[in-house]
């Protein structure tokens, strides 16, 4: 025999269960109907596509140790940074592919940002300015010519018309897998400030970041502590003047 | 006249002792002069190569493709290579004879403290094919008394591009492809002796495919024969007047 009180109990603990099953159905479909209500808020205008324009990579070649220019059609965006971005993506693309002449896995997504800041004009060594001994750089050349580059001689030009700094921020994956060797890292090194000045004129040095930090090489042998000048990775006849 | 007996019998001890002093004074003179004499020569006599196996420690250097890494690689070249100078009566400053860490200052400090005629740092790859050589891209600077550490090559440019056409020559006589590259390293930028950097990748055929690996020995022997040559015939052109 069960005693009254426990029927009482159990008739109150089933009416709140069922209560609560209600309760619950009920907010259920409230928080569905808010999410469908946001999704129709959402901005709904189309992705602007980017008409195609011919794009210069300088594509690197581990077998003779140069840097070939290639032309490809891509979809380049208006914006230069977002413009750097491209074309380094679809060069890092080119060394991913499995028959590439410079392999060195990651593509595309190792650049992870590109960023475009007023440079220092630095100049030559013949300029009337006095530069530092100290101080002064000489950029890579696999054409055996050099140019030293002075930081001694400084002055800041505007962001609109003058020269640019392009900041590549590197993923650690891509220093990580990259192949070791004096050659190949500088390949690459030289092959993304040339496609950058090939494409951003602008551009005339480059700096390079890895997962947002400096790195004292890309893999053993490339310095990333310093400024390369972006001009001076092109072939000889594709230097602007 | 008692006075002058008193003076000559008090000095003619010291006399005797003054004349043996003068006389140690003047051998030891002679021997000097004699030192100083030969002093002009004695440099031209000693003939000093610097060896720098890179990396080492925990900074293996590349993978290579038969699974040692590049610091073993770099080490065992260097054993083979400074067996082959002094056996032909050369003398050989290395960086390290161990797998140790030594830091890139480390390195080109002790290639300046030996006042070498010839530094060599010795680098491996799979990637490219053949010997590259890289021989500083600084500009040429006029020698000074206190260079600075970051371009103290660039006094000693001229040298190092003598000296690494030598070892293209001693490769290329060996039946090696090579690549004569300038760029910037930075051991060999603070160096102040001639200097270039040998970067050892696998022979490759025109079809890419790889004739001897860095692993085969007979492959290292080569190399080694060929640099040992190189340096053989650097020493008589420094030798010239």
């Amino acid at each position: 025999m069960i005693p009254r009180h426990q029927k009482i109990i159990f008739g109150l603990l089933l009416v709140a269960s069922v209560a609560m099953g209600v309760t619950l159905w009920h907010l259920r479909q409230s928080a569905h109907e808010r999410l469908i209500a946001g999704q129709d808020s959402a901005p709904t205008s189309a992705p602007q596509i980017a008409p195609s324009e011919q794009a210069t990579l300088l594509v690197a070649n581990d077998s003779d140790g140069s840097l070939l220019t290639q032309f490809l059609s891509l979809p380049l965006p208006t914006d230069p940074g977002a413009r750097a971005h491209a074309v380094l993506g679809k060069l890092l693309d080119l060394y991913a592919a499995p028959d590439a002449a410079h392999p060195v896995p990651g593509g595309g997504s190792s650049v992870i940002q590109v960023f475009l800041l007023p440079a220092f004009e630095l100049g030559s060594g013949a300029s009337t300015t006095k530069p530092k001994l100290e101080d002064s750089r000489t950029v890579v050349i696999l054409s055996g010519e050099s140019s030293t580059t002075p930081s001694g001689a400084l002055s800041q030009q505007t962001p609109q018309f003058g020269p640019q700094l392009a900041v590549v921020n590197l993923s650690g994956a891509f220093a990580a897998n990259h192949p070791s060797g004096i050659e190949t890292e500088m390949l690459t090194v030289l092959s993304i400030c040339g496609t950058l000045h090939a494409n951003l004129p602008r551009v005339t040095q480059v700096r390079f970041l890895v997962d947002g930090a400096q790195r004292s090489t890309l893999a053993g042998h490339a310095d990333l502590t310093r400024t390369y000048l972006a001009a001076d990775a092109m072939p000889a006849e594709e230097i602007r003047p | 006249m008692p006075v002058k007996l008193k003076i000559s019998s008090f000095h003619a001890p010291y006399s005797r002792a003054f004349r043996a002093f003068l006389f140690i004074c003047s051998l030891a003179a002679a021997a000097q002069l004699a030192a100083a004499q030969q002093a002009p020569s004695a440099p031209q006599a000693r003939f000093v190569v610097v060896l720098d196996a890179a990396h080492g420690g925990d900074e293996t250097g590349g993978r290579l493709t038969d699974g040692q890494f590049e610091k073993t690689f770099t080490l065992a070249l260097t054993t083979r290579l400074r067996s082959l100078l002094v056996a032909r009566g050369i003398e050989v400053v290395t960086t390290r004879e161990s797998d140790a860490v030594v830091e890139p200052e480390k390195r080109a400090e002790i290639a300046n403290h030996a006042v070498a005629q010839a530094c060599l740092s010795l680098h491996a790859s799979e990637a490219g094919s053949g010997v590259h050589l890289f021989v500083s891209s600084l500009a040429p600077a006029q020698p000074v008394r206190f260079p600075a550490w970051k371009t103290a090559q660039g006094a000693w440019l001229a040298r190092s591009l003598k000296l690494a056409g030598v070892v293209n020559s001693a490769l290329l006589q060996a039946g090696m492809s090579t690549t004569l590259v300038r760029t910037t390293l930075p051991v060999v930028d603070s160096m102040t002796c001639p200097a270039a950097a040998v970067e050892i990748a696998p022979e490759r055929s025109a079809l890419h495919e790889t004739t001897a690996g860095l692993g085969d020995p007979d492959y290292q022997a080569r190399v080694a024969a060929a640099l040992a040559a190189a340096l053989v015939e650097w020493r008589t052109e420094a030798h010239q007047p």
